[in-house]
């Protein structure tokens, strides 16, 4: 176990791929900037297996002051058991004060394998994280409840503290050229990595489309669209808005669009700039996944209807008719 | 083979309150059922016996009431269940309570396959599964959404990804956890909860698992929440009126004041 004392610095684990940084990873760093800067530690990036070395530069000028790199090839592709012990390795030797992993479908898989490894805590899910200068400790809120409480769990004694970042919760830093900082290269080779998981294919679905987690404008429908062909109004609004389209879990239950659309307590949690709800009736299960959206729109016929109470914009009128039109005028509007 | 389907009781409800007195959340009084991921997980393993004869335990770490929980997923289908309970337990945060699961299915011999949930509704820290493997030495995958073949000591799924899915295969025995695309859970029969009241289940405390003390309840758990508190209140609720024309003409106004268009 890695005490108090000894450990110092922020580190973000990078998810990256072809050359691409996850978005997340970035917001991380963003994130990591302010812990660090208000309690004079460093932030390092830590970017695994081929590949690594070239994202450097990158990393720095959007806020990292040590990139650590390990370019090994056993690491190409995530998988929980190297990354497990690759990583172990890597913090027992640096000692950082807490590791900092994007909420993303790998690294909510890695977090708490590696948090049980190193016998230290984790928070998962964290949509805010500050320093707590007084106590030295990583400050993590995180929601629970389908979003109706918010935690905020320490780890006081035990190094480093893990915590899981939410996709979209902290805004994407700006690179800025003039930022210097190091790449430091860590040699693994003599590291037992075990592989006991073989990826043997990945499947893109809906490819092209902007992901979900990752949009800025979300355009969803619900029971009230009514039937899968109907959901071309749906994806025509989003395509208009360059967003992505989710769903209501009434909707894909009946089999309208697929489980990867959901969004709710049961389905995914989207925080996108504008949320466009249309035929959704807003049960608090579904609330759950879209409620810190920065502006809600509700398109319903129903005025009773719970979503207007969370409704920054409501409409009251029948979604074949409003959703047309104002596809048309967000197409003139951006044209 | 052997399943072991990991489950824990949660309030049926997550609009809660919170008790700032306590600095915890008043869940006094609700009624208490089987997370609902945890029936994917055990409608999987019964889905598994009934095309292949495997036997399913479940298995659960909780206070008394969670007895009914147990004997719910018997009446699904199950054929064992084993109950991990002991007042000090309370307050173990996700590391502590997968130190706890793991002695406990250790405890109860050969398995093939640990099925999870991939979150609980209560804490959802979808932490426990993960954890759990470690604990075990096991591999782990996470969010399956479809087992493709499952034989003696080998198994391929297909896991959910951020953009799709990937085809994993892997080594018995293993942790997986499961999304809710998997299946779609039966409810317990009568007939089935009438049988499962006659089933013995055992009730192993912190010494019959020989657990280290340092590792559960408050002192074992390196997390602690500090305070609970509620989401912020939305504002804004602003109605547009007019015809479905000026509706939209206001909107997009609105959505381009906002600098969001
Ligand atoms: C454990 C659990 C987990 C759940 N998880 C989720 C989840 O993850 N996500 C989720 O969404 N739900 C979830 N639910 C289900 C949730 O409780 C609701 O049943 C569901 O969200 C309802 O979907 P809906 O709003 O599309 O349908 P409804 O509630 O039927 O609402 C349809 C709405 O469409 C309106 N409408 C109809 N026609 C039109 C029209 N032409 N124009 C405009 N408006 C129209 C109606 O006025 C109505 O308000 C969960 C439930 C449980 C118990
Ligand atoms: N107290 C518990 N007893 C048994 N299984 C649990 C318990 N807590 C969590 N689990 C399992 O771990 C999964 C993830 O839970 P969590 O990490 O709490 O979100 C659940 O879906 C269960 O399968």
């Amino acid at each position: 176990m890695i005490g108090k004392a000894d450990a110092r610095n922020i580190w973000i684990l990078i998810e990256h791929r072809g050359g691409k940084v996850a978005g997340v990873s970035l917001e991380a760093i963003g994130v990591a900037r302010k812990l660090a800067d208000s309690s004079s530690q460093e932030v390092w990036a830590v970017a695994l297996g081929p590949g690594a070395q070239a994202l450097g530069a990158d990393l720095i000028k959007v806020g990292a002051d040590v990139v650590l790199t390990a370019e090994d090839a056993r690491l190409d592709g995530f998988r929980d058991d190297p990354y497990t012990d690759a990583l172990t390795h890597l913090v027992t030797t640096y000692k950082p004060s807490a590791l900092i992993v994007g909420a993303t479908s790998n690294g909510k898989s890695l977090a708490p394998r590696l948090a049980s490894r190193l016998r230290t805590g984790l928070a998962s899910e964290c949509v805010d994280l500050e320093w707590d200068a007084a106590a030295g400790n990583l400050v993590a809120v995180r929601p629970m409840y389908g979003g109706n409480v918010l935690a905020t769990v320490v780890c006081p004694e035990v190094r480093p503290q893990l915590a899981t970042l939410r996709v979209k919760s902290a805004p994407r830093p700006e690179p800025d050229p003039a930022r210097k900082g190091r790449v430091e290269k860590a040699d693994i080779s003599g590291v037992e990595l075990r592989d006991r998981v073989k990826v043997l294919e990945a499947v893109e679905t809906g490819g092209g489309e902007v992901k979900l987690e990752e949009a800025d404008i979300v355009v969803s429908g619900g029971r009230g669209v009514g039937g899968p062909e109907k959901f071309s109004v749906i994806k025509a609004l989003a395509e208009a808005c360059r967003g992505a389209m989710g769903a209501s879990r009434a909707a894909v239950d009946a089999g309208w669009l697929p489980y990867a659309h959901q969004v709710g307590q049961t389905g995914k949690t989207v925080s996108p700039k504008v949320y466009i709800a249309c035929g959704i009736s807003g049960a608090i299960q579904h609330l759950a996944g879209m409620k810190s959206s920065d502006i809600i729109v509700a398109i319903n016929k129903n005025p009773e209807a719970p979503i207007f109470k969370v409704a920054t914009y409501g409409i009251v009128g029948d979604l074949f008719e409003v959703v047309p039109l104002l596809t048309e005028e967000i197409k003139e509007a951006s044209a | 083979m052997r399943i072991v389907v990991s489950i824990k009781q949660v309030p049926e409800t997550t609009e809660v309150k919170i008790d700032p007195a306590k600095n915890s959340v008043d869940t006094e009084g609700l009624t208490r059922i089987i997370n609902p991921y945890d029936t994917y997980a055990l409608e999987e393993a019964v889905r598994i016996k009934e095309a292949s004869g495997a036997t399913v335990a479940v298995i659960s770490v909780g206070p008394e009431k969670v007895d009914e929980s147990l004997r719910e997923a018997l009446a699904m289908g199950a054929d064992e269940g084993f109950h991990l309970s002991d007042p000090a337990f309370e307050g173990s945060d996700p590391l502590a309570t997968a130190y706890i699961l793991a002695r406990g299915i250790e405890k109860l011999g050969p398995y093939d396959l640990v099925i999870c949930g991939r979150q609980a509704m209560d804490g959802a820290s979808g932490q426990v599964g993960p954890s759990l493997a470690e604990e075990l030495g096991l591999p782990c995958v996470t969010f399956v959404r479809k087992i493709e073949e499952l034989k003696e000591g080998y198994i391929r799924v297909q896991r959910m990804t951020d953009d799709g899915y990937e085809v994993v295969e892997g080594p018995l025995p293993m942790v997986i956890t499961v999304v809710k695309e998997i299946n779609e859970p039966r409810l317990a029969s009568l007939k089935g909860l009438m049988k499962a009241k006659r089933v013995t289940i055992p009730v192993w405390n912190a010494s019959d698992l020989g657990l280290d003390p340092a590792r559960y309840g408050p002192a074992g758990s390196p997390t602690s929440v500090a305070r609970l508190s509620p989401p912020p209140p939305r504002t804004g609720g602003e109605m547009i009126e007019g015809t479905p024309e000026e509706q939209v003409r206001i909107l997009v106004r609105k959505l381009r004041d906002a600098k969001v268009l």
